[in-house]
């Protein structure tokens, strides 16, 4: 699972009002080199929320992003490669994602975030 | 004007070995092969559903607007139900992957599905982002408004309800009462996550009520075509395309007429404007339209007229007329004729 996949997933828990960010165990990060696309890269900025982004990708180890950023990051081309590695080169390949109000775990096996729930739960 | 006729297309098994040009990324022009996913390099399992005639329709379906689709230039695609993982392998082959700026998303409820689709991309040297979950349930939130492309093959079997999400295999045919049962809990889902330009593509069974599908999405303000319709033995397929119709929204606000309402001098009027009309009516080499659809004298409840008035002048603007009553033989036939 990416950080962009990451970004983009709440907890579903049934009565659960704030799923979002799911913190991030890693108990496994695996790296897999892909091509750039500016033009990709700066049309998710927009979509990213960006401290769930930097806190996830601490998470899995890499801290070279900054804290705050405005748009004029995206001239940068040292950020443009940051952002890409972060948002598309790692993946949290066993560990969990734990629902910020309940602290309930959904596990990640080989790559793939299990959001199933138990029948009490939806 | 807009005139839809899809009938399935004879030359379609050759479709992939189809050449087709296009602008790959810096605008150079480039002649490249279209490929899908290979059966041989397929993986399988006995909870999880094999490739068959509705997941190669889909895929011939993706193959026949492919053009359309590398135009489109999608950031994000999706799959709902991946299954082995064949549709959305195809798609990713299609349209290529990250450097082309192209992200993909599967999901799926069987556990066993996702794992063997994950095996299927690689196999191919194509990835996904896949996860285990009820349709795009965790998704919902954050994803709105942000997918390009969504294609799905549902559980569309009519099956007893308690079958419907069942664990394993079952999950993957049954679709309770009219098989409607998965796919109307689908269609909110795709409103909700598909951009302002996003694409649906999806399988249906003539016992699905396909045409009462495309008059709900309507509703919502999709557009409508049958990109393939195939019949096999023991069933019916259409795969239909949805999309956002500005058209539509702009009649939703406009004085509607359908119908029995419209007086038949207006009509008479209408008919002498657009050669269209005049081509239905003197179109004799297809005698079932005319008698199902006498368009001037008895329109019946499928078909839908909508004629649009200039607020000031009160002169005739657009006339849109549709039918749904026609599945099954010609697709929807539809078309929308703007005056100037
Ligand atoms: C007809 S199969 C299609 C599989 C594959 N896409 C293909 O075309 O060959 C339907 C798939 O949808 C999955 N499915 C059924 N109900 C689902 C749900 N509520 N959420 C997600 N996937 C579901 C099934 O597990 C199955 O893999």
């Amino acid at each position: 699972m990416r950080l962009l996949t990451h970004n983009m997933l709440s907890s579903n828990i049934k009565g659960v009002t704030n799923g979002f960010p799911l913190r991030i165990e890693a108990e496994k990060v695996v790296e897999k080199t892909v091509e750039m696309n500016p033009d990709f890269l700066k049309k998710m900025f927009d979509k990213i929320q960006w401290k769930a982004f930097v806190d996830g990708s601490r998470a899995m180890g890499f801290t070279e992003l900054p804290e705050e950023v405005d748009s004029s990051v995206l001239e940068s081309d040292e950020f443009l490669s940051r952002f890409h590695h972060a948002l598309l080169e790692l993946h949290l390949e066993e560990g969990a994602l734990v629902c910020p109000e309940t602290g309930r775990r959904f596990p990640v096996n080989k790559g793939i975030p299990n959001m199933l729930l138990h029948e009490d739960e939806v | 004007m807009l005139l839809n006729v899809d009938q399935s297309n004879p030359e379609l098994e050759s479709i992939s070995s189809l050449q087709i040009t296009t602008k790959v990324n810096n605008n150079k022009m480039a002649s490249k092969k279209i490929r899908t996913a290979q059966i041989r390099l397929m993986s399988s399992h006995q909870e999880v559903y094999e490739p068959c005639d509705d997941s190669f329709a889909l895929v011939d379906a993706l193959l026949a607007d492919c053009s359309n689709l590398l135009k489109h230039c999608p950031a994000l695609c999706m799959e709902i139900g991946c299954g082995s993982g064949y549709v959305i392998t195809s798609l990713a082959l299609m349209l290529g992957q990250e450097g082309l700026g192209v992200n993909y998303i599967a999901t799926d409820i069987n556990p066993h599905a996702v794992s063997v689709t994950r095996e299927t991309l690689n196999a191919h040297g194509v990835d996904a982002e896949l996860i285990i979950t009820d349709i795009a349930s965790g998704l919902e939130k954050r994803l709105a408004g942000l997918v390009d492309v969504i294609v799905v093959n549902p559980p569309y079997v009519p099956t007893p309800e308690d079958e419907v999400g069942a664990d394993g295999i079952t999950a993957s045919w049954a679709g309770g009462e009219n098989g409607r049962c998965v796919i109307d809990r689908i269609l909110p889902v795709a409103d909700h996550l598909l951009s302002e330009k996003g694409w649906l593509y999806m399988v249906t069974l003539t016992a699905n009520n396909p045409s009462e599908i495309c008059l709900q999405m309507r509703e919502k303000g999709y557009a409508s075509r049958i990109v393939i319709q195939r019949s096999t033995e023991e069933e019916s397929l259409h795969i239909i395309k949805f999309w956002r119709d500005s058209d539509i929204e702009v009649f939703k606000n406009e004085k509607v007429m359908t119908e029995k309402s419209v007086p038949a001098r207006l009509m008479d009027y209408v008919l002498t404007q657009f050669p269209l009309f005049s081509f239905w009516r003197s179109s004799d080499s297809d005698n079932k339209l005319i008698q199902r659809n006498p368009v001037h004298t008895d329109l019946d409840a499928k078909d839908l007229l909508r004629i649009q008035f200039h607020p000031v002048s009160h002169s005739l603007q657009s006339v849109r007329y549709e039918n749904f009553d026609l599945w099954g033989t010609l697709g929807i036939m539809s078309f929308c004729y703007k005056c100037s």
